[in-house]
């Protein structure tokens, strides 16, 4: 058994909560350890780091130095924002001296140190890389067979750092997704925007682009769509109404977290896997049978 | 001049126009020259290599008696040669010069006037002491092989060996595909006259064959260089055919009679668009017509077990399995280098698709897809065998690009603007051309540009963003779209094509490392091979008798290759047919007195030079064989080795004159 420390970060405390639970669920099916970081606060998101670049970054590194105090190496954050806040963090003062002095002094004011040897790691890659393909083809219990799944990547964990999979042709997905037993179809939209924060801020732009992935999904006649990241999840769920009621098209696809998926196949229960927190799970639950 | 004359010197520092004089404070310099021990006369002037400039100093030597020169000015590299000239005339000994380095060295390095002056004074002060302890010498003459090797048998490699043999020298030719042709021998058309690339370059390519004055290996690399300037030996490895050439008679019988009815291996002369058998030959037009059996595709070779059908069918024996790489050697005087670019792998602009996303070629693959004899027969189709409605051309993959490489690869425009009329004219398809600028210098090519928009070839100014299949309505469905930001109209477009064309630039050989080092070449930054001057040595290198032509130089195009070969050829038949070269006498030479006769050096000597002298019990060096590389002087463990012209009593002077 690995242990790994775990950034949850706001989203999966909120409306992302089927992904921390099924994340949870399924790390301990495979008999992986994580332990949530002890006083961990915002990761700064992709907002601060434009304000103040400085705090964006010791707001970010405190976490990492939270960690390195717990002794742990491998910080696993789920949610997109956040593995991409931290990972901009570790890298920039990995590359640039003069920010790294500036948020070590910081930190130490605080009595905490940060000395680069925490490592930002994303859940998916996680899974395929440390646990590995073979381990959790033997755990899967209930192949989804006859499933037709999307997947879908988003932006954070492809761009701009590759720590997960390369940004212009990703696969880890597809191959996580083979392994539940379910076919990946082929989604040229995979890795196009979700609308973000634009499906508040300038929603016909936001509306527009989620409905350029589910007509995709559509086309492809996808019967769910895989996702890694809350805001991902939440946009492309959430609109389908409103898209419904703008458009006149009617959808009607339910929208995973690739941990849920991966939990269906290892045999977890809906509630589990928070399956009953999803707002289109019926449709999911006569798939499944 | 007796040894033990009291050297009178003369200083010459060159204000080389503002070089020099910009930097250094040359009348501080030649006042301080003045102060020196031995020195009789210093003097600046403006350009000291000039006519003027040498006729001061002829004039002081016999004036003024003077014995030994001093020249502060640019590199040695330049000018040593000059003034050595301009000693002799006035009756010295050449060696009786020294030149010191104020330019590269002093000038060009440092915006710091004091400091600048102070280390021009210091270096004057030590080359002042040097020139005081040298001797005079007589360079060594040596007999040139007027014969001459081309490496590589593309259009310019094939140029520079017909220029030469034409003018009666005997040539070598090594190339390392199965046929010489290279890249030309794939086109189909060339730019801007649009005349058939190969009724143009065929008829060269049999006068190649047919040449009583050239000996042609194909499916050869030449692996080691040894001698220098007039008298390298050169060592060929050539790789089995498993086909004697000096029997088959190519009727290519064996082809049709092989085990394998279907072309089923790619063919690299089509970049693997096109199948061929295990014995193939790699176009019609190949030249040596003689099939070629790839070892790993044939079952023979890699099972042992084969009908060997292919045997049966050669009426004149000529198959023969048990060929084994072969070494031939060859000594030449001069050596032409013409082994050519590779294209960029469009795999490194992954937004672009190649590789992943299919009727997505670059144009290489396009040039095939064009040629009569390629996989498509010269009608461009899609996967599923359809002609493509609508076509884009990408300008500068892999070029102008500082993620890949920076420089242009001034070749890309043109190529582009005839497989746009190409395509066009085989498929009737809409093409569409996505450029930065359009760079169409060369004779006759802004005519060709305007020729191709009156065709009404479309054209999108802007660097395309990617390629995608990532369709947003119907019509997008199925075809590969162009995200590119239109710089002219302003906007970002998405135009949906059948096709995508690459057009990727030019790149330095992959092994054009081994090959430099073979050679003693230096390059550029981009790795392409350099010239020894850009503007007024272009084919010459900093290895005497080695000379460059083609792309191997830098990205060019036909018409330019072919320059750049005749002018290579121009030179190397300058070096051959003056008979001699003259050597330059910095030799190791031994002190029989402090020879212990342990024969350490024997061991180190890269050439060969040191013979034991069994009698005497000490080294002997051979004049001829040594480089004057120096090895042996440093490991003597006596100090019994010293070098001509570099002695170490010399370069202690030097040394003590600058600490001084």
């Amino acid at each position: 058994m690995t242990e790994y420390l775990y950034y949850p970060g706001c989203s999966v405390k909120g409306a992302g909560q089927p992904y921390e639970r099924s994340l949870l669920a399924v790390f301990r099916a495979l008999g992986q350890g994580l332990t949530e970081i002890d006083d961990w606060n915002c990761c700064g998101a992709t907002a601060y780091l434009s304000v103040d670049q400085d705090m964006a970054l010791l707001l970010a590194s405190r976490n990492l130095a939270l960690a390195e105090r717990a002794a742990g190496k491998d910080v696993v954050a789920p949610c997109s924002g956040c593995f991409l806040a931290l990972t901009k963090a570790q890298e920039t003062l990995k590359e640039y001296p003069e920010h790294r002095a500036r948020v070590v002094e910081a930190l130490g004011r605080a009595q905490l140190a940060y000395r680069g040897t925490a490592r930002v790691r994303h859940p998916l890659e996680v899974l395929l890389r440390d646990v590995g393909a073979e381990e959790i083809q033997r755990r899967v219990k209930r192949p989804l067979k006859h499933l037709r799944v999307a997947p879908y990547y988003g932006c954070a964990i492809l761009r701009p750092y590759q720590s997960v999979d390369d940004a212009h042709t990703p696969h880890v997905l597809e191959d996580l997704i083979r392994l539940t037993g379910a076919t990946a179809v082929d989604f040229a939209h995979k890795s196009r925007c979700c609308g973000g924060m634009l499906t508040t801020g300038v929603q016909t732009v936001g509306l527009r682009l989620v409905e350029i992935l589910l007509d995709a999904a559509k086309q492809v006649e996808a019967d769910v769509i895989v996702t890694t990241c809350p805001l991902c999840q939440y946009n492309l769920e959430v609109y389908q109404d409103r898209l419904r009621k703008v458009t006149g098209n009617r959808y009607d696809i339910p929208i995973l977290y690739f941990t849920q998926l991966l939990g269906l196949a290892l045999g977890l229960s809906d509630a589990e896997l928070g399956m009953d927190m999803l707002l289109r799970v019926p449709v999911l639950a006569a798939v499944k049978a | 001049m007796s040894p033990d004359e009291r050297p009178r010197i003369g200083v010459y520092v060159c204000d080389c126009g503002f070089n020099i004089l910009g930097t250094v404070d040359v009348p501080a310099v030649v006042e301080y020259s003045k102060t020196l021990e031995g020195v009789a006369v210093a003097r600046e002037y403006r350009y000291m290599c000039s006519d003027p400039g040498q006729d001061l100093i002829k004039k002081d030597v016999k004036e003024m008696g003077l014995n030994r020169l001093v020249v502060a000015a640019c590199s040695p590299w330049l000018h040593e040669r000059t003034f050595r000239k301009t000693a002799a005339d006035a009756g010295l000994n050449p060696f009786l010069f020294h030149m010191v380095n104020i330019r590269e060295g002093v000038s060009w390095v440092t915006a710091d006037k004091a400091a600048a002056t102070e280390k021009a004074k210091v270096l004057v002060r030590a080359g002042v002491r040097r020139v005081a302890l040298q001797e005079p010498l007589e360079p060594r003459r040596e007999p040139v092989n007027p014969d001459v090797l081309v490496l590589g048998g593309g259009i310019a490699g094939i140029h520079a060996a017909l220029t030469l043999a034409n003018a009666g020298k005997r040539v070598t030719l090594v190339e390392r595909e199965p046929s010489i042709g290279g890249n030309m021998a794939r086109f189909d058309k060339t730019f801007p006259t649009l005349d058939c690339a190969s009724c143009i370059l065929t008829p060269k390519m049999t006068a190649v064959k047919d040449h009583p004055n050239i000996t042609l290996y194909t499916y050869s690399e030449v692996v080691q260089v040894d001698g220098f300037v007039g008298n390298f030996e050169v060592t060929i490895e050539r790789k089995p055919r498993y086909v004697r050439e000096d029997l088959c008679i190519g009727c290519l019988k064996c082809i049709d009679e092989c085990v394998y009815r279907d072309l089923r291996f790619p063919n690299a002369f089509d970049l693997g668009l096109g199948k061929r058998k295990p014995i193939y030959v790699p176009f019609p037009q190949a030249v040596p017509l003689k099939p070629v059996i790839d070892p790993h595709d044939c079952l023979y070779l890699k099972l042992g077990k084969c009908k060997l059908t292919c045997v049966e069918a050669c009426e004149v024996d000529a198959i023969d399995f048990a060929m084994k790489p072969e070494r031939v050697t060859v000594q030449v005087g001069a050596i032409i280098v013409a082994t050519g670019f590779q294209p960029f792998d469009a795999r490194r602009k992954p937004q672009y698709g190649y590789g992943v996303l299919p009727n997505v070629v670059t144009a290489l693959e396009a040039e095939r897809l064009l040629s009569p004899t390629g996989p498509t027969e010269g009608v461009p189709k899609l996967k599923d065998g359809t002609l493509p409605k609508t076509v884009g051309i990408i300008h500068c993959v892999g070029s102008r690009d500082e993620n890949t490489n920076a420089y242009c690869s001034k070749v890309c425009c043109m190529y582009s603007l005839k497989l746009a009329h190409l395509v066009k004219e085989r498929t009737g398809a809409e093409v569409y051309n996505f450029y930065i600028d359009m760079r169409t210098p060369g004779k006759g090519y802004e005519e060709f540009y305007k020729k191709l928009l009156e065709e009404g070839a479309k054209l999108v100014r802007g660097r395309v963003a990617e390629v995608t299949n990532a369709a947003l309505s119907k019509g997008e469905t199925g075809k590969l779209i162009i995200r590119v930001e239109d710089t002219l109209a302003g906007q970002v477009r998405r135009i949906p094509v059948d096709m995508v064309v690459l057009s990727v630039g030019m790149e330095p050989q992959a092994d054009a490392r081994e090959v430099r080092r073979r050679l003693n070449l230096s390059c550029g930054s981009e790795g392409f091979f350099t010239e020894l001057h850009p503007k007024l040595a272009p084919v010459s290198t900093a290895t005497d008798g080695v000379f460059i032509a083609g792309a191997c130089q830098g990205p060019k195009d036909i018409p330019e290759s072919v320059a750049q070969a005749g002018a290579a050829a121009a030179e190397a038949l300058a070096l051959v047919d003056r008979g001699t070269v003259e050597v330059q006498p910095y030799v190791a030479v031994v002190d029989e007195d402090l020879c212990s006769g342990c024969r350490i050096c024997l061991g180190l000597c890269p050439y060969d030079a040191i013979e034991f002298e069994a009698e005497k019990k000490v080294a002997r060096i051979t004049e001829v064989k040594c480089k004057g590389c120096g090895v042996c002087v440093v490991g003597c463990p006596s100090t019994a080795i010293d070098q001509r012209h570099f002695r170490t009593s010399y370069l202690l002077e030097e040394v003590a004159g600058v600490l001084a």
